[in-house]
């Protein structure tokens, strides 16, 4: 392969989502502009009520939730030596990288006056749950930075740092996995405040427990999905091999997870508001049945494991699910006790999904430029315009 | 213990002195509004043919001053619990997380902060009352230390028994609070937060947060523990490979 030919194809072809991305682009941009200068009120449907909407709910905690991906392969393949996954720790290490980016944006919108962000390193409070996410988004950022930057060092050859990083790769790996194990956590911890607010189909003393680990078992969930996404982008093959297994850990970590959660609401003795079935009965069970009992179930099954499409079908039921637990505690289970049903405005909705499409453009960009994938930079893409 | 308000819903007419004196005290702009919001930190709103006072409670285990990330609430030895405005990043956990549903946001202002009732914090410093307090003619709204307070309001009690609800809201709620209220009707019925426990919610945050060092040092050394057995396996499959070799060739 000759480096002209190389070029030539990794030529920037603008096609259909380029130009959903531009628009969603700009629009992002121009809703930014009326935050920071009429103020939160003017563009989201936040209210003295209801103080935390869809940039929390949706951004910051499904963000951090789906970029666990990373810390458990880290772990997997530094930790647990399993040496045969490091094919897919590299994607997995870029989206978690791109989900705490998509956190730290999504911050500084939402914050009153992110100008202030530093004011968390300054001004300490222990006791505060969000001093403690503060400092884990900022710390594990950093190690996701480090154990991503061997792969920019050998794309411009730069290989006295990358050594660096190669002998405290096993440090590196388990500040990493501690962090994001209190950061996965916390988030769950964060609600631990509100016992009179939080519906009881979701409060429990557990929270933490039940974030850390519906994190794992989504994290597993993106990894399948973002190779199935790149397969049908850059038409690279699924490595059926690695994935199996790994949904296997998935129905293990999910399954725990929703005994979990069971017990927890029959400590809170909620089953009556699920046979109830009003607004947060039904809620639950749309989360519940479809995003941990049905990809359990599915994936608990090696015929439809090791089969391409009912493995992305699980994974993608584990993701969702996910999303809508997040959903559900930040949001749904928090309405009844403010009063008001709170609805995202068309502009919260815009920050939130131009936030993701940039996020898949920079990845796109990402595996073009940097050696990504085990075969290196992408440099055809099967379906010219899916890719951006 | 510090000192305290106590409101006596029975005795309130519904004039609005307190509010409207909080606004001049506290420089807040515009008219007293119907709900608490960042302009408006105590209103008086009437239910069940009470005339109830909304304020800050100033909780003796503050949720707000435990849950902000910049320390920019605390709780002063007085009582009040105060706000740093030049601190605020503006996360608003206060505002999630305070059970009496207190602290408001200006929605409305690109560089916003929190506004709340800070029980004139300055006023008590010097020595003097609250302004509301000062205000209000009919004894609805008393200052006073707190320990005074709570036995003013158990002889009201107990002196006209038929007119009282048996309880001073605010001494067991969310771990109590330093504003307390009399009244001759159930609490839920005027929209108080009963559901309350009678533990601060921060305790439940801290049990968390308290174990992080634990946690650390135990689950660091597991993370180890596990690296150096498998590495320790690798290295011996390893060894068991070579010798083996060694002995096909001699």
């Amino acid at each position: 392969m000759n480096s002209t030919a190389t070029l030539a194809s990794r030529r920037f072809r603008p096609g259909f989502w380029t130009a959903v991305f531009v628009v969603l682009f700009l629009a992002f941009v121009a809703v930014t502009v009326l935050r920071f200068t009429k103020g939160l009120g003017a563009v989201t449907n936040l209210s003295d009520q209801f103080p935390w909407g869809l940039w929390i709910g949706f951004d910051l905690l499904c963000g951090v939730g789906l970029a666990a991906g990373a810390f458990t392969l880290t772990a997997i393949v530094h930790l647990f030596n399993l040496k045969r996954f490091e094919p897919i720790v590299r994607p997995t290490l870029l989206t978690g990288f791109l989900g705490y980016g998509f956190v730290i944006v999504a911050l500084l919108l939402d914050l009153g006056q992110p100008w202030r962000i530093w004011h968390a390193m300054v001004y300490w409070n222990p006791h505060s749950v969000m001093f403690e996410v503060a400092w884990c988004v900022m710390l594990y950022t950093t190690v996701l930075a480090l154990e991503f930057s061997p792969i920019v060092f050998e794309r411009f050859g730069f290989h006295a740092p990358a050594r660096i990083i190669h002998k405290i790769i096993t440090p590196l790996v388990v500040l990493g996995v501690i962090l994001s194990t209190l950061h996965q956590s916390s988030l769950g911890t964060v609600y631990l405040i509100v016992p009179s607010k939080l519906h009881p189909l979701w409060y429990s003393p557990m929270l933490p427990l039940h974030f850390y680990i519906s994190a794992i078992g989504a994290g597993i969930g993106m990894v399948i999905l973002e190779s199935y996404l790149s397969k049908r982008a850059f038409g690279r093959h699924l490595e059926m091999d690695l994935l199996e297994p790994l949904a296997r850990g998935m129905v293990v970590a999910l399954g725990i997870y929703g005994l979990m959660r069971i017990q927890a609401i029959y400590r809170n003795h909620a089953f009556g508001s699920i046979l109830e079935f009003g607004y947060e009965g039904r809620m639950f069970l749309l989360e519940f049945v479809m995003g941990v009992i049905l990809p359990v179930v599915l994936m608990s099954f090696r015929r439809l494991r090791t089969n391409p499409d009912w493995l992305v079908g699980g994974a993608f039921l584990a993701v969702m699910g996910f999303v809508m637990n997040r959903l559900n505690v930040s949001i749904t289970g928090m309405e009844a006790a403010s009063g008001i049903r709170y609805i995202p405005s068309a502009m919260e909705i815009i920050v939130s999904v131009g936030l993701v499409a940039t996020g898949m453009a920079v990845f796109a960009f990402a595996v073009r430029t940097f050696p990504i994938f085990p075969e290196g930079p992408v440099t055809d893409s099967k379906g010219s315009d899916v890719g951006v | 213990m510090g000192m305290g308000l106590l409101i006596d819903a029975t005795r309130c007419i519904g004039c609005g002195a307190c509010s409207s004196a909080c606004k001049e005290q506290n420089k807040l702009p515009g008219k007293v509004e119907e709900v608490l919001t960042a302009y408006t930190w105590t209103t008086v709103q009437e239910k069940e043919g009470l005339n109830v006072r909304h304020l800050c409670m100033h909780c003796e285990v503050p949720t707000c001053v435990s849950v902000c990330p910049v320390a920019a609430l605390t709780k002063t030895p007085e009582g009040p619990v105060v706000y740093d405005r030049e601190r605020c990043m503006g996360c608003r956990y206060c505002m999630m997380a305070c059970p009496f549903e207190i602290p408001k946001y200006q929605w409305d202002s690109p560089v916003p902060v929190i506004g709340k009732c800070i029980m004139c914090a300055g006023r008590i410093k010097e020595g003097k009352n609250t302004a509301c307090a000062e205000a209000c003619q009919y004894g609805a709204t008393t200052f006073g230390k707190k320990e005074d307070l709570i036995w003013e309001a158990r002889t009201r009690i107990r002196e006209k028994p038929g007119t009282y609800v048996n309880q001073i809201y605010g001494l067991t709620e969310a771990g109590g609070t330093s504003v307390m209220m009399l009244s001759n009707v159930p609490f839920d019925k005027l929209g108080m937060k009963t559901n309350l426990s009678t533990e601060p919610p921060a305790m439940r945050t801290w049990a968390v947060l308290s174990n992080i060092p634990n946690f650390v040092g135990v689950w660091g050394a597991f993370l180890f523990g596990i690296h150096w057995i498998t590495a320790r396996r690798e290295d011996v499959a390893k060894a068991d490979d070579h010798t083996n070799r060694r002995g096909d060739r001699s």
